[in-house]
Parts: C-alpha cells; structure tokens; sequence
C-alpha cells in the first residue's frame, strides 16, 4: 500500500490531465477558426462594387468616392480643436464625445471620427490635415445614383446586420449588402469578391508580419456590371406622372417579357439613402405608415384587377366553347342575381363580345361567366376549369421574375370558397362577381400587365424579368421561353379588336393617340377600408390595362391608380401617356400631358383621415 | 572510483528521459521567444539562447555531482539545510525583489533563489533525519521534529511572498508517508481540503447538516458489525463543523481579494454573470488564454512555429510557467499526451529506482525527489489547463529559466548519483 501510493497518484494525475487534455483539444476544438483566432487580423481589399445600366447603355447607378475622417487616438497630437472642428463641420461637444469614442475603442486602432465627408468638404480639409498628427482621410466608395427614379427597384444598399452575418459566413461586420430591388438581387455579381490578408498580431494587436507567408490570402474579384431592362426615360416619365398620385405602374416588352418601366407612387429619390444623412431618411421614409413610399405598389399591392380581367373570362367563355363572338346577353342597365340586381354603367341593350368588351358590359360577363360553370355538372368542376385557365395567365401565383420580393395575387379555387362558405354551401352565384373582376380575385400590377403582354402575344407570355445582360453574358434561360396559356390562338383576334374598340368607341376613346393603334381595357374597382374598425368605402381605383401597335405590340402595361375614379381618368391618361412616350419618343396629346402632371389626388388620399363624413366618386376633377 | 564503473552503473533510462523533456522543453521555448527566424540559437540575446547557455551548464552541475563521494550528500546533508536556512533568513535583509517577491540573490551575473537550493537542502535532511537508526516514526515525537524540518523552511519562504514555493515543501509528506507516516493524516489532510472547498460552495449549513447525516449513516449501519467509539464520532463531526465555520472567516479575513477571486474562478462560486467575466478577464486572463491556445491545436496542432496564439505572444508568461500551453497549440493532442505519458513514465521510473535503493537514506531522498518533482508537475499542468487555480511554479526541465533548470537537474543527480552507489552501500 505505502509502495503503490505515489505510483497511483502518478497514474491517476496522468489520466486526470489526458482526460481535461481531451476536453479541451477534441472536444472543444473547431476545425474552422481562423477567423476567431484573436491573433489573426483578416484585412480586406474591397472591389468595387458593379455599375448598373438601363437597357440603352445609360448609367443608372455607379459609385461615388466618400472621405472618412479617422483617429489613431495614441497618436493624436495636441491640436487645435476649434479650427479643425470648424473644417469638419461638427460641434466642439460632438468632436470631444466622438475622440473619447475612439479612445474607448482602442487607443491603438482607427476609428472613424467623421463619416463620408463630400467631395466639397475634404478638397478643404485635404490641404490642412498635415497639421493634425493622428488623423488621416481614408477613401471610400459609395452609390452614386445617375437618376432620380426607381428607388424601389434598383434597391438601396446598407451594412449588414446580425442576422446577415449568421446568415452568409461571407460578410463580416460594417460591410455593405444589397438590401432591397436589383442591389439585393444581383448582390453576388454586383459586389464581386473581396480580396482577403491575414495578418498575425501579438496581442497588444499590433501586425507583425503576413500569416503564413500569406499563403492563404486571395486577391479580390471585381464586381460586375449589369444592364438591366428598365427604359431610364419611360421609368422616369412615368414617374412624373406618377406625382401626388398613388398607384403602381408595369411596363412590359411582350415579346421579350423584359420589363420597361416598375413605377411606384409615391416614390423617392434614390440619392436620399446614400451618405451622411441616410439614416436619417430612411427613418422618414420607413415610418411614413400612410404614403409608404417603401412599399413598392408595382409588384407588392393586390387591388382587385376590376374590368380588365373581363377580358380574361371572355377568353375562357370562347375556349370552352360555351360562347361565340356572336353570343349575345341582354343588359337591363344591370343584371339580376337571384332577385338582387347588380348594376352596370354601359347603358344596356343587347351586347355580344365586342361590344361588351369596348363598353365594359357587366351583365354580358356575368351571362358568360356563367356560362362556363354550366358547362360542368358541378360548379367544383367548373371552377377547376376556370382557375386552371386563368393561372395559365400568371394569375394567382408567383410570376418568377427575378426580383428579390412580390406577391402572388389570388385566383380563388374552391377550398378558399369551402372555407369561406361551407362545403358544397356556394355555387356560381356566389362567386359571380369575378366575372367583372371583383369579388374575390386580386393581381398586382405586375401580373396585370404580364396578363396584358400574354393577350398581346396572342396566348404566350415570357417570365417577366429584370435583368437584360450581366457582362454581356446571356440571362437564365427560363426568362427566354415562352410559356404558353390555355386559350388557343383564333380565340385572341376578336379579343384584341373589342380591346382596340376600347380606344376608338369604348370607354379610353378620349385618350386616342395619333398615329398609334392601342388595344385596352379600363377598370374601375371599387374598394373598402377600415378605419377604427369602421368600414368605408373610398373613391374608385382606377386601372388600365394596354398594349401597343395592336399589331407587333412593343410595350403592354398595367397602371394602377389608387382613387382615381374611373379607368379612364388617371390610369388612362397615364397609359396613353407612356405608350406614346415609348414608341414615339415625344408627346403630342400635350393636354393630356399637363393634366396629368398637374393633378394630384391628395385630396382624395386625405378624406378618410380628416375625420369628417366624405363624398366618393365626385364627378367634377 | 573509476568513471568507467560510473558510466556503467548509472541509471540510463532515467537520464534518456530527463534529457528528452529538456529538449522538447527547450523547442517549446524556442518557438514561444523566436522573434527573428534567422538568428542562430546560441544567440545570447535571446531567451531560447540564454536555456540553451543554461542546458549546458546544467551538464557541468550533472558532471560536478557525479565526481562527489556518494557520502558526501549524506553526511553533510544537516548542514546544507542549516545554511539554507541561514540564506533564507538572510532574504529579508538583503534580498533582490523580482516580479514582487524579495526571493533572489543578486550575484551580479546570476540571480540565485535560495527556496530552490532549500528544496534540496531539505529533502536531503528529511531522509537523513528519518534514515538515522534512533528515529521512530510512529513515535508523535519524532513525527513533530520530521514536520518541523519540512515547515520551517515553508514557513521562511512564505512572506516573500512565494506561496508557490512553500506549497512544494508540503510533497515531502509523501516522504513520511512511504516511511510509515500514519496514513490517516492524509485522510484527514484530504477532508479538511473537501471540507474547504465544499464549504466555501455550498456554505456552512448545508455542509453540516451533509455532514450530519452521514454521521448518522455511519452510526446506523455500522452498530451491526462494530461497537461504534460514539465520543470520537461526536468530536470528529463538531471538529468538522468548527472547521467548515473557520472556513468562511479564514476566506474573508485572511485572504486578500485576488485569491478570493481565484477561487472564485476555480470552484464557480460566483453567480453574477458581469462579475465572472470581468474576474475572467483580470485574475482568469492567463488560464483563459493559455485554455484557448491548447484547446486551438486540435489534436494534431498547428505545427512546430505555426502557433498564432503562440507567436502573437497572447498567453502571458507562456515561456516559464505557461509553456506547456505552446506544447498544446503547436503539437495539438498528440504532443500533450506524449509530454503526460513520457512525465508519467520518468516518475514511475524514479520510483522504481527508488524502491530498489538498499540504503534508506537513499530511497528517502529519493522519495523526496520524486514528491518535489511531481508536485511541480501536477500543480504547473493543472494551473494551464484551467483544472487548478493560478499558482506560480514552473513545469520541471520545460519552463524557461536557467536556476529553475539548474536545480533540477541538481535535485535529479544528486539522487541518480546515490543510486549508481546502491550495491557498495552494504560495503
């Protein structure tokens, strides 16, 4: 026992170490921690960031140089702070709270002072600084914006938060990401790769030479550039149009499904998110919870399409063979339902397809919509047939396009109607509304002018897309195949000719444009909201959907207008407007030009608000 | 004597061993103190030239100790402790104080700490005093005298402050111990320790009520076999409480903060998230990056040179009393384990050198040797890799430091010395 005492404590000290040993080394151990190690510093060489062009090779978005201000506290001399305040342009209280910052920070490492001075600023400091020993400029680049339009869609950038660096093991704290629109969807190709230094430190973090001879650091990849399909002068037209106005606007190439023009009302300028005063905007935009000037109307609001997804029924009614163009329904100024009328604003008598499309019958697509579900023994069956068409449109679903957000709109099928009614409790009669596009389905503008481009194509469409070319490198192939609908192609002909009489008898013949044959459809749709839990109903949405020449269409599209009232009045206008701007390049129907960049509809945003009782659809505008 | 036999007797094995840990000691400090990659080793200016001078020299100590008389270490051993002693004394007077503690000797060239040389001193009079034919050690008195000669010493190196040093004095127990030392002062020096810690975690009334119970476990299941001495049971339980209440006063009055914080650190007992972690980063800093740099190697290491914990210089003191940390990062798993096993098999190799000494003188000192040695081992590995708290006593013939390694090597010869002498001690 006293011989065998030491050798086991020897032993048992032995397996005690082994076993701590094993902790530590294998069981704690993770293999990836060259980025923990407190004592490699990875220095970075940032690329910079690609340009975006429009579709003519104009400059939309580049970059801009930005000066820092940065301190070395320890090295800081004592200076002048008044003068060098004065040149910074801050406060002696904030130059004070800012350098005992830094000091906190490390008293051995930069830290920033004074943020992206501009180029005005530092062609003044650049001369002096020699006199402030511890401070140097360090150059960087920010977004320059060669246009004031199309925030929404070309996207901001911003730091990468928490989530972010979880998310992406490739961004490291205070780097730049695209947050929103192109900048967030093309982020890998724009941003490029940055280069990567590692650098041992000792532990008072100073350098003391490459790690590993620099055996693992890599050169950065340029970032590059992109051509998107946007037109610069349509996208910013529009949206002057678009002033004081509400709404989204999509214009598309229908032989291409390239997208011309996404407008949102109200927008910004995209300039306001970059530099000094960022946050500050943002914060302004961000809260502003009624205009929401964020929240891109083009591809995010789901109004109810309204009369022109009349067109769309029409073109099941023919495919299903329930109907010709000669099928004719009686308007009584309106239609019955049951016992109950519904109204209509065509003036009655007896219409068939053309008419009932140029005057936007509403008992014509009520006979027809009803007709389809008669068809089948079941109005499940019919329904079925009804959203399979309709979908074929890119209705009800996710278009695919390649931007980083959207909605998918709704064609109700019959669980939503299951579950809104009951099983087997609704029939045709229930959902009729939907024939004239209101009720229960709902598009963004985006899917309405996809919807449009498909009738212009005669039954096909291309996967509305953004992006026209990355380094002249071709785009995703799904953006170049067209996808069909489910309407045959003879169906379309007396389609578009009723759409043309839109324009030359119909409801838009007062937006007629010389020279340029447009097929259309308007759209009033009433809408409801609650405010303090109170229902009420605001003036009309007025939307527009056209395509022209009627033959070899160039450019369809869906303007959305918020209250606008009638189809006609703002989203008719507007379309009229940016179909002669695009295929003529110059206005000449001038007087609807000046109505439409002088009205505002503010009047009609603040009503609901104002807290008094309020007229809707007032004819006078 | 010739040298021939000399050669021939000494114990191989052991010396293989020894000068194994020396050299990867001595990579070890290389790599930790290399600053410049093309400066030849034997510059002087650095610390791994400075060991390499010191490695030499220690072959001068390892040849001076071999030509001694073997009888020489014996018979003069009641004096070199007595002028050990004196050289202590003499520290509070004329000392040189280094890094806070007055424990060196400014000889000029050279700085001599005279605990080290008391730590041979007083193995070498342990088993000179316990190998004398008229010591009895079951007799209390005799155990007194022994106690006194391994606590005076202690007692002395105390207020430098070297609370490392005196701590080394207490291993020669095992000395006692294997020499028939009643083995229940270990029992009890082992509760007191449990009863320390125990207390200071979970407080005095839970401990005496633990206690208690077991009391009354012990009473109920043992009254079948045993008649139970009920009056030692009651002393012994309300020694023990009185203990565990001096627990908590000895902590808060005797103590200063920084070894309260240790504590603090080791046994978990703060439960303020803020304050651990600024304990952590103060008093915890060195453990926490010496952990962090052998828990970085993995198991096969970063490789000799490629430390970046190392080469960044992060974990302080890492080239004396942290160098087994550098073994961890750069050596990874295998190297840790292949120092343990090779430190494990050096001792029980010691011992069983030991064992085999037909003069009790020699076996006690070896004995002493070999508690001295392990202590250092056990106490220096388990501070860096966060089992034991911070205290700072460097890792034999690895730490940087040439005393450090000159008396150790001493130490050690001295001992292989005696043994390459065992079979003419019956002469």
């Amino acid at each position: 026992m006293k011989k065998l005492l030491l050798s086991s404590v020897v032993v048992v000290i032995g397996f005690t170490f082994i076993s701590r040993l094993t902790y530590l080394q294998l069981l704690s151990f993770s293999p990836d921690q060259t980025l923990d190690d407190p004592a490699i510093k990875a220095i970075y060489d940032y690329p910079e960031r690609g340009y975006i062009y429009d579709r003519n090779g104009e400059l939309l978005v580049g970059n801009q140089p930005a000066y820092d201000v940065m301190v070395i506290p320890r090295e800081v001399k004592p200076l002048d702070t008044l003068e060098f305040c004065k040149l910074l342009g801050i406060e002696k209280e904030a130059f004070i709270s800012k350098m005992k910052k830094a000091k906190t920070y490390s008293p051995r490492l930069p830290s920033v002072l004074v943020p992206q001075l501009s180029k005005e600023d530092y062609a003044g400091l650049q001369e002096k600084m020699r006199h402030f020993e511890g401070f140097y400029i360090q150059k960087r680049s920010l977004r320059y914006y060669a246009t004031d339009s199309g925030a929404n869609v070309l996207g901001y950038i911003s730091e990468v938060n928490e989530r972010d660096l979880q998310n992406n093991p490739y961004y490291v704290a205070g780097e730049l990401k695209g947050r929103t629109g192109i900048e967030k969807q093309y982020e890998e190709v724009l941003r490029g790769r940055k280069g990567i230094q590692y650098i041992q430190k000792d532990r008072f973090n100073r350098d003391i030479g490459p790690y590993k001879g620099g055996k693992l650091d890599t050169l950065p990849k340029q970032g590059r550039e992109i051509r998107i399909t946007l037109d610069k002068k349509l996208q910013e037209y529009g949206e002057r149009l678009m002033h004081g106005k509400r709404g989204g606007i999509v214009a598309i190439e229908p032989k291409s499904g390239e997208i011309l023009a996404m407008i949102s009302g109200p927008t910004y300028d995209p300039s306001l998110l970059v530099g000094r005063k960022r946050s500050r905007n943002y914060t302004k935009l961000h809260y502003d919870t009624i205009s929401k000037p964020t929240w891109d109307r083009s591809i995010l609001a789901e109004p109810s399409p309204g009369s022109p997804f009349k067109t769309l029924n029409a073109l099941v009614a023919l495919q299903e063979g329930v109907i010709d163009t000669s099928t004719k329904f009686r308007c009584y100024n309106g239609f019955y339902v049951g016992s109950t009328k519904r109204g209509c604003h065509c003036g009655g008598g007896v219409r068939d397809m053309n008419s009932g499309i140029f005057k936007s019958c509403n008992a014509y697509f009520a006979g027809t919509f009803r007709k389809i579900y008669n068809k089948y023994p079941t109005t499940d069956e019919g329904m079925d047939v009804w959203e399979g068409h309709m979908k074929s449109f890119g209705l009800g679903g996710y278009l695919g396009t390649d931007l980083p957000t959207g909605r998918p709109g709704r064609i109700p099928d019959k669980t939503y109607y299951d579950r809104a009614y009951g099983d087997n409790r609704w029939s045709s009669s229930f959902i009729i509304s939907n024939s004239i596009g209101q009720g229960e389905v709902a598009a963004t503008p985006l899917q309405l002018a996809n919807m449009t481009a498909a009738i212009a194509n005669r039954g096909y469409f291309y996967t509305p897309h953004i992006i026209k070319n990355i380094s002249n490198e071709n785009i995703d192939p799904r953006f170049t195949e067209p996808r069909y609908t489910t309407i045959d192609r003879e169906h379309f002909d007396p389609e578009v000719e009723g759409m043309a009489n839109v324009y030359k008898y119909g409801t838009a013949r007062w937006l007629q444009i010389p020279e340029i044959e447009i097929a259309g459809k308007t759209g009033t749709v009433e809408n409801f909201v609650r405010i303090d839990g109170e229902r009420m109903q605001l003036t009309d949405h007025s939307v527009f959907v056209a395509f022209a020449p009627v033959e070899n269409p160039k450019i369809a599209l869906a303007v959305y207008i918020e209250n606008g009232y009638y189809g006609a009045r703002y989203a008719g206008h507007i379309a009229s407007l940016l179909i002669e701007k695009y295929i003529k390049g110059e206005i000449t129907r001038t007087d609807l030009e000046k109505r439409m960049l002088e009205k505002t509809l503010e009047h009609e945003y603040a009503k609901p608000y104002s807290g008094e009782p309020f007229k809707i659809n007032e004819y006078v505008w | 004597m010739s040298g021939r036999g000399l050669v021939k007797r000494i114990d191989w094995f052991t010396v293989f061993l020894y000068g194994l840990l020396v050299f990867i000691g001595w990579i070890n400090i290389y790599s930790t103190t290399l600053t410049d990659p093309d400066a030849s080793i034997f510059n002087f200016s650095t610390s791994y030239g400075k060991q390499l001078f010191f490695i030499i020299a220690s072959l001068a100590v390892i040849v001076l100790v071999l030509f001694v008389e073997s009888n020489f270490f014996e018979r003069f051993a009641p004096i070199f402790y007595v002028g050990c002693l004196v050289l202590l004394v003499g520290l509070f007077p004329f000392g040189k104080t280094i890094a806070g503690a007055t424990s060196w000797y400014d000889l000029g060239f050279f700085n001599l700490q005279p605990s080290e040389l008391a730590k041979v001193a007083t193995a070498l009079a342990l088993a000179k005093y316990l190998s004398d034919i008229q010591t009895d050690i079951k007799n209390r008195k005799y155990q007194l005298y022994a106690l006194l000669i391994i606590l005076l010493p202690a007692l002395l190196v105390l207020p430098q402050p070297d609370p490392g040093s005196a701590l080394i004095y207490f291993s020669l127990f095992f000395v006692l111990f294997r020499e028939g030392f009643p083995l229940y002062y270990l029992g009890i020096l082992l509760v007191m320790i449990v009863l320390f810690a125990t207390t200071l975690m979970f407080g005095t009334v839970w401990v005496s009520i633990a206690l208690g119970i077991l009391t009354v476990l012990v009473f109920v299941f043992k009254r079948k076999t045993a008649k139970i001495p009920l009056l030692p049971l009651v002393v012994t339980l309300i020694t023990s409480v009185l203990f565990s209440l001096s627990v908590g006063f000895v902590f808060d009055n005797v103590f200063e903060q920084r070894h309260r914080d240790r504590f603090a650190l080791w046994l978990s007992l703060e439960k303020d998230e803020r304050k651990l972690e600024e304990i952590r980063k103060t008093i915890g800093y060195n453990t926490y990056q010496s952990e962090k740099a052998i828990e970085s190697g993995g198991f096969f290491g970063k490789g000799f040179l490629e430390g970046t914990r190392t080469k960044g210089d992060f974990v302080p003191e890492q080239h004396t009393d942290y160098i087994f940390s550098s073994v961890g990062e750069e050596w990874g798993f295998m190297g840790t384990t292949t120092v343990i096993v090779i430190f494990s098999i050096f001792f029980l190799r010691l011992i069983y050198v030991a064992e085999r000494q037909k003069s009790d003188f020699s076996r006690m000192y070896g004995y002493g040797v070999i508690s001295i040695l392990l202590f250092h081992y056990f106490i220096n590995i388990g501070m860096v890799i966060g089992l034991l708290p911070t205290i700072g006593i460097p890792l034999p013939f690895f730490s940087y430091g040439g005393s450090g390694l000159m008396f150790f090597t001493l130490l050690l010869f001295v001992f292989l010395k005696l043994d390459s002498n065992r079979l003419r001690d019956g002469l």
